[in-house]
């Protein structure tokens, strides 16, 4: 009896000391992360400027942004023109620089710190190199491109060409992409290789039978994040050209910001920052639900 | 099969390779070339004479190299005051997120408290969330905290743990061996010391990790310093670079070395902690 009350003591102690490693977490998740969901959806109901009392206003902000925002719908299509470009270019990409890393080159790691690096510097300082690279008169791109008798493009300063220059300069950030594939790779069991040689198989059918199938998962990882990333474009479009020219590069997230802190239309936002969860949530879901027809769990197979 | 057949096949599998490999480094060094131009063009642009930038036709090395581009940028720019405001802000977040982090993820891998599988559930939901569904509440909070114009929306944060690295610490704990807390226990360590003295010390290369990724994220952050600063003399690094281009957007070359300087402290540490850093990215990616 007394030993039963000691142990469930000792069990309510834990639990206790459970509680407390956690509470910083518990603390942040009310305050920063469930408390701002709820109060973030009350007040997409609302018109509100920081500054007077909010007022509400029912759907009225869902109604206008859906039926007469011309820079909403601006936004949400080149985001989207964006992310269909970006996101498959840059995972062919980085799958093509993982492969060529993995013939166990000499110099793979000086290549493999190459290509990474873009990836971890900062965005504003990268942005203001790129805004040097694509400059019209002068800059580093259009000065090969006349080495290669192309003639001079206007990059970020014509609307045609502004939203393939953002593209063009995510390619330069596909190194992170690449170390995921990369350890993808290297976890390919080679004797599923060697049995693929013994059956004849050449290196394309290799590639198609064995690598793809058994680094699908990374795929699919790198899928996700790089949709959820592209809807995130923030920093680049801001200091490269605010949306600009035009509405050409308006993308979502830099509508989203100008609406809430340079027109102080905060429950406009909010109603806009949920339409963004709600588009990422709905892409994440059809990308996973289609996963399920082209994504190979070794696991399964075993149970 | 005879040693000579073995010898020829041998002979004839080189040869035959040995084309892809030359591809592969033609397409490599194109690759690695493609992506240091950008670098290459900063660098050499901060060196020259403005009028030289952007010169028909190019420059493509400086002449002469103007070191004092540097020390010009250094007196348009408070860089010394930049560097320190953003040294604080970082190294704030990075011991919050330290200790907060690996805290919490030690209570989810190691202590039994009713609920924890589902608040672990919880946890690993709340990444999915984007950052601005409640970044205006969050505003909000911390404006009606007296806290804008404050280092602390940008710190204080830290201190309640990030779900992913939570989450990247809990892994690592769950391999670490229970027999080592098992033993302390019956030394008589409580609860703190088994966090402390044993679970910490095995975790280095995971906490490692998640100061590097912290570091990265709290020094390149813009948006936040953007939403919260308005002194100029609180801003960041990111902050003040972006301030230079809209105060000296003709000086490109003050504006190169400005960028360079503003990424060199991630280079050294790149190059200081490569190891962490490719493990962090293959950890995200295998595991996420």
């Amino acid at each position: 009896m007394s030993d039963r009350r000691k142990a469930s003591k000792l069990l309510r102690r834990e639990a206790f000391e459970g509680y407390l490693c956690i509470a910083p977490w518990l603390i942040g998740l009310v305050f920063l992360t469930l408390g701002p969901v709820v109060f973030s959806f009350i007040m997409s109901l609302h018109r509100w400027d920081m500054i007077k009392p909010a007022q509400y206003v029912g759907l009225s902000n869902y109604a206008t942004i859906f039926t007469d925002d011309f820079r909403f719908r601006q936004s949400l299509k080149v985001t989207a023109i964006y992310a269909a470009c970006a996101v498959p270019l840059g995972m062919i990409c980085s799958l093509a620089l993982a492969m060529l890393l993995n013939l166990n080159v000499r110099g793979m790691r000086i290549f493999r710190s190459i290509f990474y690096i873009p990836a971890i510097l900062p965005g504003v300082a990268v942005a203001m190199v790129w805004l040097t690279v694509f400059r019209p008169q002068g800059g580093v791109l259009n000065t090969l491109l006349g080495y290669l008798h192309i003639p001079p493009q206007p990059w970020l300063t014509d609307p045609r060409t502004a939203l393939p220059s953002f593209i063009i300069m995510s390619l330069w950030g596909v190194g992170g992409g690449m170390i995921i594939y990369l350890a993808g790779l290297q976890s390919v069991p080679t004797q599923l290789y060697e049995a693929a040689e013994i059956d004849g198989a050449g290196s394309f059918s290799k590639f198609r039978n064995v690598t793809l199938p058994m680094i699908s998962p990374t795929i699919l990882f790198n899928l996700i994040m790089g949709v959820i990333g592209s809807f995130q474009v923030f920093t680049s479009s801001f200091i490269l050209t605010q949306g600009g020219p035009g509405y050409a590069t308006l993308f979502y997230v830099l509508y989203l910001y100008q609406k809430a802190f340079k027109y102080l239309q905060m429950g406009y936002a909010c109603a806009l920052a949920w339409i963004l969860f709600a588009v990422i949530l709905a892409l994440t879901l059809v990308v996973l639900k289609s996963s399920a027809a082209w994504v190979y769990y070794e696991a399964e197979l075993k149970r | 099969m005879s040693v000579q057949t073995a010898v020829v096949k041998a002979v004839n599998r080189r040869r035959r390779i040995k084309p892809w490999i030359v591809l592969a480094y033609a397409a490599l060094i194109i690759g690695s070339i493609i992506s240091l131009i950008p670098f290459f063009w900063m660098v050499t642009s901060s060196f020259k004479d403005p009028s030289k930038v952007f010169a028909d036709p190019p420059q493509w090395w400086p002449k002469p190299w103007l070191w004092s581009n540097y020390a010009k940028a250094f007196e348009k720019m408070p860089f010394a005051l930049y560097t320190w405001n953003t040294v604080k802000i970082t190294a704030t977040c990075l011991v919050g997120q330290l200790l907060s982090c690996s805290l919490v993820a030690f209570g989810f891998a190691r202590m039994r408290f009713p609920g924890r599988d589902i608040l672990f559930i919880v946890l690993l939901s709340t990444m999915m969330l984007p950052a601005q569904v409640t970044m205006i509440p969050v505003f909000k909070i911390f404006a009606t905290l007296g806290w804008y114009d404050t280092f602390l929306p940008l710190t204080v944060p830290a201190f309640f743990g990030s779900a992913f690295f939570v989450f990247l610490l809990r892994q690592y704990f769950m391999t670490i061996p229970h027999e080592m807390d098992e033993a302390a226990r019956i030394d008589g360590a409580s609860t703190w010391q088994v966090y402390w003295r044993v679970l910490l010390p095995q975790a280095k290369p995971a906490l490692a990790t998640v100061a590097i990724f912290s570091f990265m994220a709290h020094w390149n952050d813009f948006l936040g310093p953007l939403i919260y600063l308005s002194t100029p003399a609180k801003r960041t690094l990111a902050l003040g670079l972006y301030a230079f281009q809209g105060q000296y957007s003709t000086d490109w070359n003050y504006l190169m070395a400005a960028s360079t300087v503003v990424m060199l402290p991630l280079l050294i540490l790149f190059f200081a902690a490569q190891k962490y850093f490719i493990q962090g990215v293959v950890i995200s990616g295998v595991k996420g």
